[in-house]
C-alpha cells in the first residue's frame, strides 16, 4: 500500500493497464473516441491546475494555448506536410513561448483584471485566425505507412493508447511539481505573496515557470487533439468552452492535487459526451448548461474539488481525540558566559535614507550602522517611520534617497526576495503565515533561499524549528497556531535561511506577560550565539535588557543613538514619548 | 473632404454606439465598481435583457419609435428579479460581510461561481431560445436623419440612424436617473454606504445584505436595459454576452471603480475607440480591438482614467 501510494511509476502503470484494458472492450467507434479524448482534457486540467492551481491566478484563457498548440500542427500537416510527431512538439514549444508572453505583462494583475485579461488573449487570437482565414482548416487523409506517419491510425484503439501515453507524461510533470520546492513556493506564493517574498521566493519567477510549464502542456493537448479529430475551428479551440472544460475537471476533482484533473476528466468527459449523443441533438446548448450546473454545485458544496473533499472526510474520522496539543519548548535561559561580542565591522551601513507618500516624509534622511553581533533596537511613539524603514531595509518600498550597504551590496533597488537572499531576514509586525501548510512547510519555503537541495532544506528547516523551540508543532497546521506559536514559525522560517542580519518588527506586540518571556529568551539565545539582530519595538522595558544600543526614531528622523541607559534620559526622547511636562520628572 | 467626413461619421457611430456601451458600464459599476464583486454573468443578463425586449415587443404588440424603449424597460423588472435570485441563492456566501476582510475578498469564488451562472444563461438561452439571431424590427432601425451637405460640393452629408438615436436618449435618461437615485436619494446613499464599508453600515443600523442585494439587481436590471436598446438595431444570439463582457470590464475600468458618471465615461471612449479603429482596420478585427484596448487599459492605467483612488491591483 505505501508503495502504491507514494510510487508515482506504479500509480501510472495502473491507471494505464486498467484504462487501456478497459478501452479493449470497446467496440463502438463513438466510444474509442470519447474514450481518447478524455485522457486530453485531464492533461487540459492538469495544465491549469499547474498554473491556477498552484498560484491562485484564475485563468479564463487557457484556450489560447491549446489552440495555438491546436493550429500549429493542422497548419504544418495541411501546408508543409509536416507530421503531428514533429508538429505536437512544435506546438507545445509554442504553448510555452506563449505562456511567457502573456504571463509576463498579465502577473501585475489580481483577481478579476487577470482572469478577463486571459479571457481576452484567446478571444483575440480567434479573431486573429479567422482573420488569416483559417476558418476550418483540415489534416489531408493519409493512409498505409505514410498515414502511421502522420499519426492516422487505422486502428482507432491506438488513438487511445497515444492519449493515454500523452496523459502519463502530465501527470508525471504534475507530480514532480507537487512533490517538489516548485509546487510549495507556489502554494507559499499563492497563500502570502509578501511572506513568500520576503523569505526569499522570487515570485515573477515561480509565477513565470509555472505558466511556461502549463502553456507547454496546454499546447500539447491541443496539438494532439487536432491530430486525432483533423478539423479544427477557431471557436472550437480558442472558444469559452475549451478554457471552461479545463477548469471544471480540476475544479471537480482538486485544485492543487495530482491526480484530481484525471479524475475530473473521468467522471465530467464521458458523462458529457453521453448526454451530448443522447439529448444534444435535440437539446443545443444542455452540454454548456450542465458544465455550468457542475460548476455552480461545485464551488457551493465542495470548492476543493471532489478529491480533497473525500480526503478531508476521512481525515477527520481518523483523527485521535486523546493526541495531545504539542508543547512549545522554550530553551533554556541564557547561560552563563553569555556575554557578546561586538565586532567593530560593519554590517549594514545606512546612509540618509529618506522615502515620502505623497506630501509626507515618512523616513527622512535617516543614517546608522548595525554591527556584526550586535543587537540593535529602533524604538520611538506610534507613526514614527520604524516599519516604513524595514519596509525600505527589505525592499518593499524604493528608497526615494540614500543608500543601504550590505555585504558590499547596494540594496536600493533590489527586490524582497533578493535581498532576502543577500543574507538580510525579516519578521512581521503581524506575523504573516502560509496558513493551509504546515509548520515544517513553512519553514522549509525559507529554507529554500539558501538550500538548492529539498532534503536539505527540509533538515535545515527542523533544526530551525528546534532552535526556537516549536519542533514539536513541525506537522501542524499554521492557520491552528497562537499569537505566541505564530511568531516563532515565522522566527523559524527567516532562521531557516540563515540570515547574516535579523530585522524583527514589533515581535513583543499581542503577546502575554509569560509569552513575552519565551520569546525574549529565544532572541537572547540568538544573540548570544552571535546572530546579528535589528528589533523593532516601541515599548522600552523589555529591550532595556535585551538590547546593546538603542536608536529612537520620531517623525521619521533620528532623534538619537546610544546605550539603552542614556538613551531613557535623553530629554528629547523623554518628550517625544510623554510630552513636555514629564521632561522635568524623568530627568530627575 | 472623404478622410474628414469618414472621420467624423464614425465619430457619430462612436457617440451613438458608446453611450449604449456607456449606460451597460454603469450597471455592471454598481456591482463590480462600488461592491467589488465580481459578476461574470453580466454578459449574459445583457443578453437575456436583449430576448427580454424582443418578446415584449411582440407580445404586448408595441410599435412607434417608443416602442422598443418602452419594451427595454419593461423587462428590466424581469431581469431586476434574475439578479435578485442569484444573488440571493448564489452568491450570498462569497459576497458581503460573508467573505469581507478574507483573502481576495471570496473573489476567487465569485469569479467561478458567476462563470458557472453565465455558462448556464448563455447555452440555456441557446436550449430556449435556438441560435438563429434575432432583432426588433422596427422600420426606425433602417430609417436615418439626415444632416447636410454642410459644403457647396455637396460633401459633409451625415446620417443619423433614428433607431439608434433614440437608444443613445433613452441611455442618457436612464444614466442620469441612476446617478440622481444614487447620489441623491435615501435608498441609494444607504446603498453606497453599505457597498463601501459593510461593517460599518451595520453598525449604522442597515441591512447590508440587502442592500448589496437591490445593488447586485439593478446593476443587473441597468445593464439588461442597454441589451434591450441594443436589440433594438443589432441583431443577437445567445452567446454575445461573452463579446459585451470583456467591453463592460473595460469600461468600468477605464471610468475608474467606485464612481457613478465614470464607467459611462468609460463605456463612450470605448465606442469611440472601437468606431474609429474601423477606420484603418479590417472588418474581421474590429472586435478584437476591444480586446487589445481592455488589455492596453488594464495594463497600463489599473486605475482608470478618472479614479479617484488608486487600485494596488
Amino acid at each position: 500500500m505505501q508503495s502504491l501510494r507514494h510510487n508515482i511509476y506504479t500509480q501510472l502503470a495502473l491507471f494505464s493497464v486498467l484504462y487501456l484494458g478497459a478501452a479493449l472492450f470497446v467496440d463502438d467507434n463513438y466510444f474509442r473516441f470519447v474514450l481518447s479524448t478524455v485522457p486530453i482534457w485531464a492533461v487540459m486540467g492538469i495544465s491549469w491546475n499547474i498554473f491556477s492551481g498552484y498560484t491562485g491566478l484564475v485563468s479564463f484563457g487557457h484556450a489560447a494555448f491549446f489552440g495555438i498548440g491546436a493550429y500549429t500542427v493542422v497548419i504544418l500537416s495541411l501546408n508543409f506536410d509536416v507530421s503531428p510527431v514533429i508538429g505536437i512538439p512544435l506546438g507545445c514549444l509554442g504553448g510555452l513561448i506563449a505562456g511567457v508572453l502573456i504571463g509576463y505583462p498579465t502577473f501585475r494583475l489580481k483577481g478579476v483584471y487577470f482572469a478577463l485579461a486571459m479571457l481576452a488573449y484567446p478571444l483575440t487570437l480567434l479573431y486573429i485566425f479567422e482573420w488569416l482565414g483559417y476558418q476550418e482548416p483540415t489534416i489531408p487523409m493519409r493512409t498505409g505507412a505514410e498515414g502511421l506517419w502522420h499519426m492516422q491510425f487505422e486502428n482507432p484503439y491506438y488513438n487511445i493508447v497515444v492519449s493515454v501515453a500523452i496523459m502519463c507524461l502530465a501527470v508525471w510533470v504534475s507530480h514532480k511539481i507537487h512533490s517538489s520546492r516548485f509546487g510549495l513556493s507556489l502554494t507559499a506564493i499563492k497563500q502570502n505573496e509578501a511572506a513568500a517574498e520576503s523569505a526569499g521566493l522570487d515570485s515573477t519567477k515561480w509565477k513565470l515557470r509555472s505558466i511556461m510549464v502549463s502553456g507547454a502542456l496546454a499546447g500539447l493537448a491541443g496539438g494532439w487533439y487536432a491530430a486525432l479529430v483533423l478539423v479544427v475551428t477557431p471557436n472550437s479551440v480558442f472558444g469559452m468552452l475549451t478554457s471552461s472544460q479545463a477548469m471544471i475537471v480540476t475544479l471537480f476533482g482538486g485544485v492543487s492535487t495530482v491526480w484530481g484533473p484525471v479524475i475530473g476528466s473521468l467522471v465530467l468527459i464521458p458523462t458529457s459526451e453521453i448526454i451530448q449523443a443522447t439529448v444534444g441533438e435535440k437539446l443545443h446548448g444542455i452540454h454548456g448548461v450542465l458544465l455550468g450546473v457542475a460548476i455552480i454545485l461545485m464551488m457551493i458544496f465542495a470548492p476543493d474539488g471532489i478529491l480533497t473533499k473525500l480526503k478531508s472526510l476521512v481525515f477527520k474520522q481518523r483523527k485521535d481525540p486523546n493526541e495531545q496539543a504539542p508543547q512549545v519548548t522554550p530553551p533554556a535561559t541564557a547561560s552563563g558566559d553569555s556575554k557578546r561580542r561586538i565586532s567593530d565591522e560593519v554590517m549594514l551601513d545606512v546612509r540618509g535614507i529618506s522615502v515620502s507618500f505623497g506630501g509626507l516624509k515618512a523616513v527622512s534622511d535617516v543614517t546608522f550602522q548595525v554591527h556584526k553581533g550586535e543587537v540593535l533596537g529602533i524604538i520611538g511613539p506610534n507613526g514614527a517611520g520604524k516599519t516604513t524603514l524595514f519596509n525600505l531595509l527589505n525592499g518593499f518600498i524604493p528608497a526615494t534617497a540614500g543608500e543601504i550597504t550590505f555585504a558590499n551590496t547596494n540594496l536600493v533597488g533590489l527586490k524582497p526576495n533578493q535581498v532576502c537572499r543577500l543574507g538580510v531576514g525579516r519578521t512581521f509586525q503581524v506575523a504573516r503565515s502560509f496558513s493551509r501548510l504546515t509548520v515544517l512547510d513553512n519553514v522549509v519555503v525559507g529554507a529554500f533561499a539558501k538550500d538548492d537541495d529539498d532534503d536539505v532544506a527540509r533538515q535545515h528547516a527542523m533544526e530551525a524549528l528546534e532552535l526556537v523551540g516549536m519542533a514539536g508543532h513541525a506537522q501542524t497546521l499554521a492557520g491552528g497556531l497562537n499569537s505566541l506559536e505564530l511568531r516563532l514559525m515565522e522566527l523559524a522560517r527567516v532562521l531557516a535561511g540563515r540570515p547574516e542580519l535579523l530585522l524583527m518588527d514589533e515581535t513583543l506586540a499581542g503577546l502575554g506577560a509569560e509569552e513575552v518571556e519565551v520569546m525574549l529568551s529565544t532572541i537572547t539565545n540568538l544573540a548570544n550565539q552571535g546572530q546579528s539582530i535589528v528589533i523593532i519595538e516601541h515599548t522600552m522595558q523589555a529591550m532595556v535588557r535585551l538590547v546593546d544600543r538603542f536608536i529612537v526614531l520620531n517623525h521619521g528622523t533620528v532623534l538619537a543613538t546610544g546605550e539603552p541607559t542614556t538613551v531613557m534620559k535623553d530629554p528629547a526622547v523623554v518628550e517625544a514619548y510623554l510630552g513636555k511636562k514629564w521632561v522635568n520628572n524623568a530627568t530627575d | 473632404m472623404i478622410a474628414l467626413e469618414n472621420f467624423l461619421q464614425s465619430l457619430i457611430a462612436g457617440v451613438l454606439i458608446g453611450s449604449l456601451y456607456g449606460l451597460m458600464c454603469v450597471g455592471l459599476g454598481l456591482i463590480f465598481g462600488l461592491m467589488r464583486v465580481i459578476n461574470f454573468a453580466q454578459g449574459e443578463f445583457f443578453m437575456l435583457g436583449m430576448y427580454g425586449a424582443f418578446y415584449l415587443f411582440g407580445w404586448m404588440g408595441l410599435s412607434g419609435i417608443m416602442g422598443p424603449l418602452l419594451a427595454a424597460v419593461l423587462s428590466a423588472g424581469f431581469s431586476f428579479a434574475m439578479g435578485w435570485g442569484v444573488h440571493r441563492f448564489l452568491l450570498s456566501n462569497s459576497t458581503g460581510r460573508a467573505v469581507a476582510g478574507t483573502e481576495g475578498d471570496g473573489h476567487y469564488q465569485q469569479l467561478i461561481l458567476t462563470l458557472g451562472v453565465s455558462l448556464v444563461l448563455a447555452n440555456g438561452a441557446l436550449l430556449v431560445f435556438g441560435n438563429l439571431p434575432l432583432s426588433i424590427r422596427t422600420p426606425y432601425a433602417s430609417q436615418a436623419w439626415e444632416l447636410g451637405p454642410l459644403a457647396d460640393d455637396g460633401m459633409l452629408m451625415f446620417f443619423f440612424n433614428q433607431a439608434r438615436v433614440m437608444a443613445l436618449v433613452a441611455a442618457v435618461v436612464v444614466t442620469m436617473a441612476t446617478y440622481l437615485f444614487i447620489s441623491r436619494s435615501r435608498l441609494g446613499k444607504t446603498l453606497r454606504a453599505a457597498a463601501d464599508n459593510p461593517d460599518a453600515a451595520t453598525y449604522m443600523g442597515i441591512d447590508v445584505e440587502r442592500a448589496h442585494r437591490i445593488s447586485f439587481s439593478l446593476g443587473v436590471a441597468i445593464t439588461a436595459i442597454a441589451g434591450g436598446l441594443v436589440a433594438s438595431y443589432y441583431p443577437f444570439q445567445p452567446y454575445i454576452g461573452l463579446e459585451f463582457v470583456v467591453i463592460m470590464y473595460a469600461g468600468v475600468v477605464l471610468g475608474g471603480l467606485g464612481s457613478i458618471m465614470g464607467p459611462f465615461w468609460g463605456g463612450l471612449i470605448i465606442g469611440l475607440v472601437q468606431q474609429l479603429s474601423a477606420l484603418f482596420l479590417p472588418m474581421q478585427l474590429q472586435n478584437g480591438t476591444i480586446f487589445v484596448l481592455f488589455l492596453l487599459v488594464i495594463l497600463f492605467r489599473p486605475q482608470g482614467l478618472f479614479g479617484k483612488n488608486v487600485e494596488r491591483v
